[in-house]
């Protein structure tokens, strides 16, 4: 991103903070980003530093616990959003869905601004959509060298000179109008962003000294607010668009853009919000988003706090802090006996004196939720037919697992490499979506498959999950994991990663749907320690039959 | 930036904060969104609304909306649960005055993330640790008796949290057994959910105390799309000019719900729209029977809503949509959704 653009997004911040709700920084921690965040200096609002795991005290206030108990009196601690501030959220990609709604609701709320700051380092991480929707302006410094960027000189004066004009400054109808198309064809679908558009361009025209919001205003806030909500151009708008209305709607589409009678044109707009942004970063930004979108409830690498939820276990001393809760009828219980004494002992006629050493803490046993990752052969050898029932077998569990609440994920290997196709969700919507675009074709790459379906239990594991692996595939694999078409050196390295896997500690099931039984494959299934399923002709609906019995659903 | 040149607090640009929320009747579009909340508001027995649907479409708008455009409750001052008479005040509240205010029908969000605590009440810790007293500090559910209670992202909500929830919508009452406490209080409340249904579907369970539910989408016109964006516009920015219009709309429209809440024990229900019903619920096989009760409590509402004497086939074909399309069995197979499954069915079973 060119570095005037930015430094134009923070001044637009520090006019209407307020109104343009926020700003999404996408950037690695480092020198760069540092020059930014100091220059937040310059917003009128408090600034407040937030992590993803601030607790309900911290953003609501509430009793001050050791206060209380030291003072002997009530001591209620202020929350964070209790007035209007400038929260600067760090890690802003690790947001629990949780926190991503509070937030949400102070930015609708009040007059809050939140500067996310986005370290976002693979694909599918990033701040959640609730947030994404709601914050107005857009900046990465991904590709910015230190020798790209200056000081940023704050000019106050000026700034104040736009805050004391931008309660004067109008924006005719016909503008909000022309930023409202532009936001359609550029397939927005969200109304929030013309409305963060408006309000930009607001901020744009006070800070250039007008009253009234020019072309150039509109054009540069479709620049600051569309560019990364828009839709990758290459792409068809109603493909792959994070959140499609359903088909049964009637949408019209984007078939009543013809209107050609405005003032300021839209395509100009549109124009402006496609050069904003380099076209990958477009495509990888759509990629997160589909990604978190179908990641759903989970969260990102959020571990599951033991000492939160779940089923209650008996209480225990502890400290309290890290978000523990304390048990106050043990506490008591605890404190109790010693009343008499410390009271001698301290001269005082409280009725209770309680300390640290009294509290107990409360504690939950939870556990977690499974995921069900199919790497399915979508290869030439393995046939359409094959494919579509095991298509059908993930649809069926995954309708069966509602009760259950498991995730299902799925890994597609064909041609040369293996792809996730699905990562762990328990989203129907997006199953089918995504399910009924798998191509088949191709060589089998066994050994890719297995190692994608193991990076794939692996992550879900980090991520608090219980993942098992079912590998459906007729192990006629002949693609060796450097891609080229060996079958001895992709026999090896599918048993490599059998033994690899096996090590991890990921149970696995191995079913082979070949007309005959594989030898092989049963060899393979042994190395994994994952029993073995022939499976020749079994339909979707047996076939689910069957791998839920294995699995113990 | 030298230190000297930074900045200090500056007054905040003049946007005022807002006194009312967007008035509902000033939403554009959205109607089936909007009638299934007024349907809720003639008979609050309908059992809640769920939206699902995009981001931006609204859907929290319409809700803080319905907040403002509900009646006022009578209600004993000072009680935690809203008991409209002194006598059904819970003991363990203490009110001790007995005057009768009118306050505004209670909207209360139940935040994600929010903890067991919140949601049913517990100790009041407060008042433990300072004065050494065993109190009951009333939770969310307590505020929410006889009004709404709004869930935003619905299906992202921890699954024992969803747990109480159908306890307590179930039986209308919230039981407090812990810490020592034995407690219970009415909790009779319309449960509100929205959310974004690529993010994870809903339990059965909880989809199936629902009443209604609605799938909204951004509008696909430009025109349409305009209109929101000028209107939310003119709330945001000549907040004083815009509200009169439509607060006088509102007040309109809180004269119908009211006037229809009073026609609705003497409205008549013929005997063949209970068949139809009947026929409906098992052309589609929906499970239970809650279907059913649902569809004519709805038809009645919308019957009232609209001044009818009676109960007609078309006010049932006018909710059908909304009161059976969550309950029917999921098939991942159908790509058409339940939506198109209710109406394709209409059209067969109702003529």
């Amino acid at each position: 991103m060119d570095w005037d653009r930015i430094l134009l997004a923070l001044q637009v911040l520090a006019v209407d903070p307020a109104g343009v709700k926020g700003l999404w920084l996408r950037a690695r921690c480092g020198a760069v980003r540092d020059r930014v965040t100091t220059a937040l200096a310059m917003l009128p609002l408090p600034l407040v530093r937030l992590h993803p795991g601030v607790s309900d005290e911290a953003l609501y206030g509430g009793l001050d616990l050791s206060a209380t108990l030291a003072t002997g009196r009530t001591v209620m601690s202020r929350g964070l959003l209790a007035r209007p501030a400038g929260l600067i959220l760090t890690m802003a990609e690790r947001v629990p869905p949780g926190l991503s709604a509070r937030l949400a609701h102070a930015l609708d709320t009040s007059g809050t601004c939140l500067i996310a700051l986005d370290e976002a380092a693979e694909a599918g991480e990033g701040l959640p959509a609730t947030l994404t929707d709601r914050l107005g302006l857009f900046v990465d410094l991904e590709a910015l060298a230190w020798s790209d960027t200056t000081d940023i000189a704050v000019d106050s004066g000026s700034l104040a000179a736009a805050r004391a004009l931008l309660p004067t400054v109008v924006l005719p109808a016909e503008a909000a109008r022309a930023l409202t198309q532009a936001a359609a064809e550029l397939g927005i679908a969200s109304l929030r962003a013309p409305l963060l558009a408006m309000a930009a361009a607001r901020a744009l025209a006070a800070l250039a000294g007008r009253t009234g919001v020019a072309e150039d205003d509109l054009l540069r806030a479709a620049e600051l607010v569309y560019a990364h909500r828009a839709l990758p151009q290459s792409e068809p708008a109603t493909q792959d668009q994070p959140s499609p209305p359903p088909p049964d709607a009637g949408e019209p589409g984007a078939e009543d853009n013809t209107r050609q009678d405005q003032t300021i044109p839209e395509e100009l707009l549109v124009e402006a919000a496609r050069a904003a942004l380099p076209a990958g970063l477009l495509a990888e930004l759509a990629a997160g988003r589909a990604a978190r979108a179908a990641k759903g409830a989970s969260g990102t690498g959020s571990a599951r706090a033991g000492n939160r939820r779940g089923r209650p276990l008996p209480s225990r001393p502890g400290k309290l802090g890290s978000g523990a809760r304390i048990d106050l009828v043990a506490t008591l219980r605890a404190a109790a006996p010693w009343q008499p004494l410390r009271r001698r002992a301290a001269a005082s006629d409280a009725v209770l004196l309680v300390r640290a050493a009294d509290i107990r803490l409360k504690r939950f046993e939870e556990t977690s939720d499974r995921v069900l990752i199919f790497a399915v052969d979508a290869s030439g050898s393995s046939a359409f037919a094959r494919l579509a029932e095991a298509k059908g077998a993930v649809e069926l569990l995954l309708a069966a697992a509602y009760a259950r609440r498991d995730h299902v994920s799925l890994v597609a290997f064909r041609g040369t490499g293996a792809e996730v196709v699905l990562p762990p969700t328990r989203s129907l919507v997006q199953t089918k979506r995504r399910l009924a675009g798998l191509p088949g074709g191709g060589g089998t790459p066994l050994a890719a498959g297995m190692q994608a379906a193991m990076a794939t239990a692996a992550m879900a594991r980090a991520r608090g999950l219980t993942p098992t692996i079912a590998l459906l595939t007729d192990g006629r694999g002949n693609i060796a994991l450097d891609g080229s078409a060996s079958r001895t050196q992709a026999e090896e390295d599918a048993l490599r990663l059998a033994r690899a896997i096996r090590a991890g500690g990921f149970p696995a099931i191995v079913i082979d749907t070949a007309n005959r039984p594989q030898a092989s494959l049963a060899q393979m299934a042994r190395a994994m320690d994952a029993p073995y399923l022939a499976l020749p002709r079994a339909d979707a609906r047996k076939l689910s039959s069957v791998l839920g019995a294995a699995l113990g659903a | 930036m030298p230190a000297d040149t930074a900045p200090k607090l500056h007054a905040l640009p003049t946007r005022a904060a807002p006194r009312q929320p967007f008035p509902f009747s000033a939403i554009v579009g959205q109607e089936a969104m909007k009638q299934a909340m007024l349907l809720t508001a003639i008979d609050p027995a309908i059992g809640g609304v769920l939206v699902f649907g995009d981001r931006g479409t609204g859907k929290s708008t319409a809700v803080r909306a319905l907040a403002a455009l509900l009646p006022e409750i009578e209600a004993v001052e000072g009680c935690p649960v809203n008991s409209p008479r002194l006598e059904l005040c819970p003991d363990w509240a203490q009110v001790t005055q007995t005057q009768i205010i009118r306050k505004p029908t209670p909207v209360v969000d139940l935040p994600l993330g929010v903890t067991e605590d919140r949601v049913v009440g517990a100790l009041d810790i407060e008042r433990a640790l300072t004065r050494g007293e065993k109190a009951f500090e009333p939770g969310l559910l307590a505020r929410a008796n006889r009004g709404y209670l709004y869930i935003d992202e619905v299906n992202l909500l921890e699954d024992h949290i969803v747990d109480l929830l159908l306890d307590v919508a179930q039986s209308g009452e919230n039981v407090v057994e812990r810490e020592g406490l034995s407690i219970r209080h009415p909790a009779r409340f319309v449960l509100v959910g929205s959310g974004n249904p690529e993010e994870g579907d809903l339990r059965p369970q909880l989809l199936d105390r629902f009443g209604l539910s609605v799938e909204v989408t951004s509008p696909g016109d430009v025109e349409t799309r305009v209109e929101v964006i000028l209107r939310r516009d003119a709330y945001d920015t000549a907040y004083e000019a815009f509200m009169p219009d439509w607060q006088a709309a509102d007040a309109a429209l809180r004269e119908r719900i009211l006037a229809a809440r009073a026609a609705l024990p003497a409205l008549k229900t013929p005997a063949t729209v209970l068949h139809d019903c009947a026929s409906l619920c098992i052309a589609l096989g929906s499970d239970g029977l809650r279907g059913e009760l649902t569809l004519l409590r709805a038809a009645r509402a919308q019957a009232a809503f609209e001044g009818a004497a009676s109960v007609s086939r078309a006010h049932l074909k006018a909710v059908a949509a909304m009161a059976l399309s969550h309950r029917l069995r999921r098939d991942p197979l159908d790509e058409a959704g339940s939506g198109a499954r209710v109406a394709r069915m209409l059209d067969d079973v109702l003529p």
